[in-house]
């Protein structure tokens, strides 16, 4: 467009041009107006994200900080009143969510081979998949319930093998998936070279996929530790709880979560202070574990 | 590399450079340094073919391969097995309760522990209008935080950003419960509830939607964690879907003199609809099965409410609840069971949609 009929002079220029140029205008600054009002929108939304991030944090920090003690993690859970500490919940959440990683991983891991090695796009992998998928999304507490009727029923009570079995259920897509992402990330050049130089399909696999992935193999069993330690609702159809000190696997099973939820809706304040505390650790320990697994993963893309 | 039988060809590149530096550092006449390299070479050759011992080792145990592809054969099964054995163990828990109420189970609002009769009405619908409100005040705040990660945000802002969400992903569940509890319940009650029952006081559909006394619990405090909850995954779907979208479309969109929404709406929605559809489909997956936030905040009533602020319950909060009460063999057991049941078939249903929608743009 010319200067001329930017500015036209009256009488000179079409009066038809003039007008489109005033609406063009007004719909330009319309246009920008609407953009602004989304971008600031969507700023908005982000903050509010943010800002929920950091409230629950703030909540964590403020409420629990003030019961942390070292009584904390040399006591066990006690009647209301007498210093109770959390020692029973600290060790069972360690020991239940350790034997549920130790259980699902290696078959997480097997899945997951199968999928990217051995599956080539049949039906069945395409099932085996999709039906993963779902699990990862599961609800838990349906895992919960499945371990209830399967082994606490049978087993004739709560136990805290129950529970590391429901979690080892959660922990089997997580690793599934991780792993089969890991694996088809491997250059084919890499597996080549193995199978030529006359190394057997498994030991291609264990020796050169495993290690190259390792690093991603390891992120994505990180990511199902957190995931498990802070879970509940599994938790309490099968190990169920348990406010005396106990290590025995085949008894009921104290951890933090399920302490948490027992705690928290009691009527006694210092055992409202203590689900706090236990509140503060297990988010502390499941944030840290996840910047870990980040930080790894960084390393490897 | 040894390991494996094959040869370390690494062992003589020590010496080259050594001859290498040495040559450069003229301590070596370049006679002598050519032949020392020419050894190498040949060594090195010789040491690269598979020495015919050691690759019939490796050939001779075929069943090193038939076993460990077994175990992954048998390991896919396994995955198999266990959804089989979730759909299984629920509906055969359940069974008692079909057999007793029949299908009127899943329509009937009675929950009556004294007389012995149980529905399911209450709680799908609880679960259902929970997710539904979740979904409608997460996606909006989904959307906004998708499109400032991949469009707006400067770079050093990205990863920072997107990783916090990411962390309010991993945020157990029953953080959530006692957050809700302690710190939105009080908020909900002497804020933000007396408002919106003021502010809607007349208007005739809304006014009895918002009614009641404002307690802070209910279904509508429900909804509103579990949207904070499914906020990060809805946001995390949407912006690697959004990532997919290639850089030459947008490119040529803001070359045309686009703005950055109209780029968003024009090229990037239409371009990424299905998988956006899919990735609200899994937070509506997420938000169904919630248990634990969900407890501490919905007031668990017998009955449907007729306001947003009344309590009411969900599949898995009153499942959560009542089990501790339910001895085993009992009907109100079985009854549970029946509820994880139905649970499963919605949830499981959502997520298929979910998968199927999203597959095709985001790989794995």
């Amino acid at each position: 467009m010319s200067a001329t009929t930017l500015t036209p002079a009256p009488g000179t220029g079409s009066p038809g041009m003039a007008k489109n140029e005033v609406v063009a205008r007004a719909l330009g600054r319309r246009r920008h107006r609407v953009n602004l009002i989304v971008k600031t929108l969507c700023v908005t939304a982000t903050v509010i994200g943010l800002a929920l991030l950091a409230s629950i944090l703030f909540t964590l920090l403020w409420r629990g900080l003030g019961g942390l003690s070292l009584t904390v993690f040399t006591t066990a859970t006690k009647p209301p009143g007498s210093n109770g500490g959390l020692l029973n919940a600290i060790v069972g959440t360690l020991i239940q969510t350790g034997i549920g990683t130790l259980i699902g991983t290696p078959i997480g891991l097997m899945v997951g081979t199968y999928l990217a090695e051995y599956g080539h796009g049949s039906l069945i992998s395409n099932v085996v998949r999709f039906v993963s998928d779902v699990l990862l999304s599961a609800p838990s507490i349906l895992i919960g319930l499945f371990i209830y009727q399967l082994v606490v029923e049978p087993m004739g009570g709560f136990s805290g093998i129950a529970g590391s079995l429901a979690l080892a259920v959660l922990v089997i897509p997580i690793v599934v998936r991780t792993t089969e992402d890991m694996l088809r990330l491997i250059p084919a050049t890499l597996r080549e070279a193995a199978v030529g130089l006359g190394a057997p399909k498994w030991k291609m696999i264990t020796l050169i996929c495993y290690r190259a992935a390792m690093d991603g193999i390891v992120t994505g069993v990180l990511l199902a530790v957190a995931r498990i330690a802070g879970e509940t609702a599994p938790l309490l159809f099968t190990s169920l709880g348990n406010l005396n000190w106990s290590v025995n696997m085949s008894q009921p099973m104290a951890s933090l979560p399920v302490t948490i939820y027992q705690y928290a809706g009691s009527a006694f304040d210092d055992w409202v202070q203590l689900a706090w505390v236990a509140a503060l650790l297990i988010t502390v320990g499941v944030l840290a574990i996840n910047i870990i697994a980040r930080f790894a993963l960084r390393g490897r893309t | 590399m040894t390991r494996s039988g094959l040869p370390g060809r690494p062992r003589f590149r020590a010496p080259c450079s050594t001859v290498l530096r040495a040559r450069r550092a003229g301590r070596l006449p370049r006679r002598a340094a050519r032949v020392i390299t020419l050894v190498g070479t040949v060594q090195n050759a010789i040491a690269v073919t598979p020495e015919p011992g050691r690759a019939r080792r490796g050939a001779g145990r075929p069943w090193g391969d038939a076993v460990f592809a077994a175990a992954a054969r048998a390991s896919g099964g396994f995955v198999l097995l266990l959804l089989g054995g979730i759909i299984l163990s629920l509906f055969i828990g359940g069974i008692a309760a079909f057999r007793q109420f029949g299908a009127g189970f899943v329509v009937s609002t009675d929950w009556d522990p004294v007389h012995q009769k149980f529905g399911a009405l209450v709680s799908i619908y609880g679960t259902l209008v929970t997710s539904a409100i979740a979904l409608a005040l997460a996606v909006p705040l989904a959307f906004g935080i998708a499109f400032y990660l991949t469009e707006l945000a400067p770079g050093w802002l990205r990863r920072p950003v997107g990783t916090a969400i990411e962390l309010l992903a991993a945020v157990p569940s029953i953080i959530y419960g006692m957050w809700g509890f302690f710190v939105i319940v009080p908020i909900m009650s002497d804020t933000i509830q007396p408002a919106i029952i003021n502010a809607f006081d007349g208007i005739p559909v809304l006014a009895d939607l918002f009614a009641g006394p404002p307690f802070g619990t209910g279904i509508f405090t429900a909804a509103l964690i579990l949207a904070v909850m499914v906020i990060p995954f809805v946001a995390a779907t949407m912006r690697d879907v959004f990532e997919t979208v290639p850089p030459v479309y947008k490119e040529s969109a803001y070359g045309v003199g686009c703005t950055t929404w109209e780029v968003m709406r024009s090229i990037v929605l239409p371009y990424t609809r299905v998988s956006v559809v899919g990735g609200i489909m899994l937070g509506l997956g997420r938000a169904l099965g919630e248990t634990m936030a969900v407890t501490f905040v919905i007031g668990n009533a017998d009955r449907i409410s007729t306001t947003l602020f009344g309590s009411g319950n969900t599949i898995a909060s009153i499942v959560a609840l009542e089990f501790p009460e339910s001895p085993q063999g009992s009907l109100k057991l079985a009854s549970l069971l029946a509820l994880g049941f139905i649970l499963f078939v919605i949830s499981f249903i959502v997520l298929a949609i979910s998968r199927t929608l999203l597959r095709p743009k985001v790989a794995g």
